[in-house]
């Protein structure tokens, strides 16, 4: 438990999960108790079959464990247009599955597990949630928060961005991603911060995924180190990008709305999502934190 | 696949790690080709320990109001900040803030302790070990046994004879106790003659594979004390076996003083005072400390004209754990009767009495080296310092003794420090967080970096990976103006 007394921890290997449960102290007591049992087994079921889950999609991929399900199931939408791995849906396929254990165990008012950063949420009805964004994690301060209530069809909610702790092969400080499912929103969310770049840009340092990290499932590909300071047009252009494929993601239903920020620019994409996100009056202040 | 990379086995992802990468954990990198432990650079806030969310990963229906924290609710840490080398380096850092109107700096650094160990206390009265017998991990001597204190054994481990001072291997497996016990991880050890344990920081201990629940309520003779009101009249005589003092109600002051009549039982070992006998067996993991099973075994026969036949006795453990109950036969021989409803209450009293067992960790190390210069040009002036409580020093923000007299010698229980504070360096000596915390005026009076001192605001617009956690609800804070006989 968090010192806070609410909250559950949960670690191992590359793992970080926070998880709350919102009901009756004993319903939240059995939902942890699951959530635990389940954990226990994740990473390494994740890892008996981890040289499948980097192979890029394919419709014969065969992956046998429960969150390498989630994870090709996932990714499977984006597989015959784009690049991706299963890795791509990791973090939201395992919050997925811990959440599902603990709804499937006890009757909770309302759950969520974050994979840091790519969140599932469980709301019965009537309930809501409020999120909190962040565009940094080394600068942890919000650039704007999110409602999202029971009759929203948001259940997952995802980050992706080269400033996080995946690589990636855009230039997107943040893009968060609403969708019906945490697996759903991880694997919209890497695709979409792909999208957001300037390819070609002098402005923007990239590496070979396999000079940083040998067994990174993005192989050869470029990966972003560290992006200039970029003019106003170049940041409307990358952000362009990134919307179109956001907003076609959108209109297949395999997202419900995003967030992408890139150097102090936000674009949403989404029909009534501009209320849903509110622009944070943090950002207009200037934070002394460190 | 590169030949620098190194394959990290800390998890099972078996990541091939770059010199200068971190695997995908974030937690592990290869450092020079080795792999090393890095955590990120911990911030303590004040916010988060009193439940307000920070970075909210979700609120519970309240809104953001923007403000996050003020300068002095943020306490710098030194558990990943690295230390500088050579030492005569300013501190990797140096940070000012603003408490209660008061201009504070608070040196940061990570400390490697050549000069270390931890102080392990276990609350048992089973026999672990004699006095000064060799504390092994994975065979190799890691520490001593030291004194038994009140319901605890105490061990000593580390320290630089052991780190140092033996072979390449009893080094390293020093090392790694201690780093262990001091990241609140469990550490198995085995006493030359004595039991097999695991201990574990704020845990029960485990001793020869059974789980310590309880200490003991208190001594032989203190449990005749407490209890002896509440035996008046339903039992005869009461015999409380502790390995330390064994205590028998009719002849003790309690019962004395109770009326309780004269009983003609005799004890083996040797009696200390009226109804407190010292080594009535040997030392051992059963009752109440001793190595007895069968409890008759510390009596001699009872005195025939003094005891009667139907004289009813309880012999107990100082923990309840082990109880007997016996009436006297024709012959005046115990014969093990069930025990009386009526005794039953005083049974569970004495474990209800008898708190939790647990172990506890404190570090120990010397800072009263060359790691003073990263602070100040003129090292001794921040021992004086400290000394005249004109400096605080913390150890990840928790609270340190400091041992009077010479150098900079603290003390710190781990379990108020922040998650895997501790380090090592392959010396072999660990890696202890230690910040030194002043008023601005006193650093420069005592000849501290004054050009190296940087404003708190200035740490959040770096690049390095930084993580804010909750200040320990028990610690006082770090910044904190006039507290507790401390003049800062």
């Amino acid at each position: 438990m968090l010192p806070d007394q609410r909250r559950l921890h949960m670690h191992d290997g590359p793992i970080d999960l926070i998880v709350q449960a919102f009901g009756e102290f004993s319903k939240i007591e059995s939902a942890y108790r699951a959530a635990g049992d389940r954990f226990v087994s994740v990473l390494d079921e994740l890892c008996e079959e981890l040289t499948t889950l980097r192979q890029p999609w394919r419709h014969d991929l065969a992956v046998h464990g429960a969150v390498a399900r989630r994870m090709v199931q996932a990714v499977a939408p984006h597989g015959r247009s784009t690049f991706i791995t299963p890795m791509a849906a990791v973090a939201g396929a395992v919050a997925e599955e811990i959440l599902a254990s603990m709804t499937a165990n006890a009757r909770l008012s309302k759950a969520y597990v974050n994979d840091g950063g790519d969140i599932a949420l469980y709301l019965a009805s009537g309930e809501e949630f409020c999120v909190g964004m962040v565009e940094r994690p080394d600068r942890p301060s919000l650039f704007g928060t999110l409602r999202i209530h029971a009759t929203y069809p948001v259940r997952g909610i995802a980050t992706s961005g080269w400033r996080g702790r995946s690589l990636s092969l855009g230039i997107a400080d943040a893009v968060t991603v609403l969708a019906p499912g945490a697996a759903e929103a991880d694997a919209a969310a890497t695709i979409i911060a792909n999208a957001v770049d300037l390819p070609g840009s002098e402005k923007i340092a990239r590496m070979r995924a396999s000079e940083l990290a040998p067994d990174s499932d993005l192989g050869e590909r470029l990966v972003t180190q560290s992006v200039a300071q970029l003019s106003v047009e170049e940041v409307h252009q990358a952000l362009d990008a990134g919307a179109s494929v956001a907003d076609r993601l959108r209109t297949e239903h395999l997202i419900l709305a995003a967030a992408l920020r890139l150097q102090g620019e936000t674009r949403i994409v989404g029909a009534h999502a501009e209320s849903l996100f509110e622009e944070s009056t943090a950002n207009r202040r200037r934070l002394v934190h460190a | 696949m590169d030949d620098d990379a190194i394959r990290c086995d800390a998890c099972p992802v078996l990541c091939y790690i770059k010199p200068g990468r971190t695997g995908s954990c974030d937690r592990y990198a290869n450092h020079g080709g080795q792999l090393v432990r890095i955590d990120p650079h911990i911030v303590l806030d004040r916010a988060v320990s009193r439940g307000d969310s920070v970075v909210p990963f979700l609120g519970k229906n309240r809104e953001w109001d923007g403000s996050l924290i003020s300068g002095a609710d943020t306490f710098v840490t030194a558990i990943g900040a690295g230390t500088t080398y050579p030492d005569y380096k300013p501190a990797p850092f140096i940070i000012s803030s603003e408490t209660q109107g008061v201009d504070m700096v608070t040196v940061v650094t990570e400390g490697i302790f050549s000069y270390c160990g931890v102080k392990l206390k276990i609350d048992t009265d089973r026999h672990l070990g004699t006095e000064c017998s060799t504390v092994r991990a994975q065979g190799e001597a890691v520490g001593h046994v030291t004194t038994s204190e009140y319901g605890s054994q105490m061990l000593s481990l580390g320290g630089v004879r052991h780190l140092t001072g033996g072979s390449r291997q009893e080094g390293t497996v020093t090392c790694e106790t201690l780093l262990n016990l001091c990241n609140g991880k469990a550490a198995k050890l085995e006493i030359d003659g004595g039991a097999k344990i695991v201990v574990q920081a704020s845990q029960p201990p485990i001793v020869d594979g059974v789980r310590e629940e309880r200490m003991r309520v208190g001594c032989g003779s203190a449990t005749i004390g407490m209890f002896a009101k509440q035996w008046e009249g339903k039992v005869d005589e009461v015999v409380v076996v502790d390995d330390h003092i064994t205590g028998v109600l009719s002849e003790h002051q309690a019962g004395k003083l109770l009326g309780i009549p004269e009983t003609g039982i005799k004890m083996k070992g040797r009696r200390s005072t009226p109804g407190r006998y010292f080594k009535v067996a040997e030392p051992g993991t059963s009752w109440g400390g001793t190595n007895i099973t069968d409890p008759l075994s510390i009596l001699a026969p009872f005195d025939h004209k003094l005891s009667w036949k139907g004289l009813r006795l309880l012999m107990v453990s100082t923990t309840g754990e082990h109880y007997a109950y016996f009436e006297l036969d024709d012959a005046r021989r115990p014969i093990e009767k069930e025990l009386p409803v009526i005794l039953r209450e005083s049974v569970a009293r004495i474990r209800e009495n008898c708190e939790p067992a647990l172990c506890t960790v404190l570090f120990m190390g010397g800072a009263g080296g060359s790691l003073r210069a990263g602070v100040t040009e003129n090292p001794v002036k921040l021992t004086r310092s400290v000394r005249e409580t004109l400096t605080r020093v913390t150890c990840g923000g928790a609270p340190v003794y400091v041992w009077p007299g010479g150098g900079i010698t603290i003390m710190v229980d781990v379990s108020r420090l922040p998650e895997n504070a501790f380090g090592y360096v392959p010396t072999p000596a660990l890696v202890a967080p230690i910040e030194f915390t002043m008023k601005l005026d006193d650093y420069a009076a005592l000849g501290g970096y004054m050009d190296h001192v940087r404003p708190l605001s200035s740490i959040q617009q770096e690049q390095e990976s930084r993580s804010r956690i909750a200040a320990h609800p028990e610690n006082p804070w770090p910044l904190e103006v006039g507290k507790k006989g401390s003049k800062l």
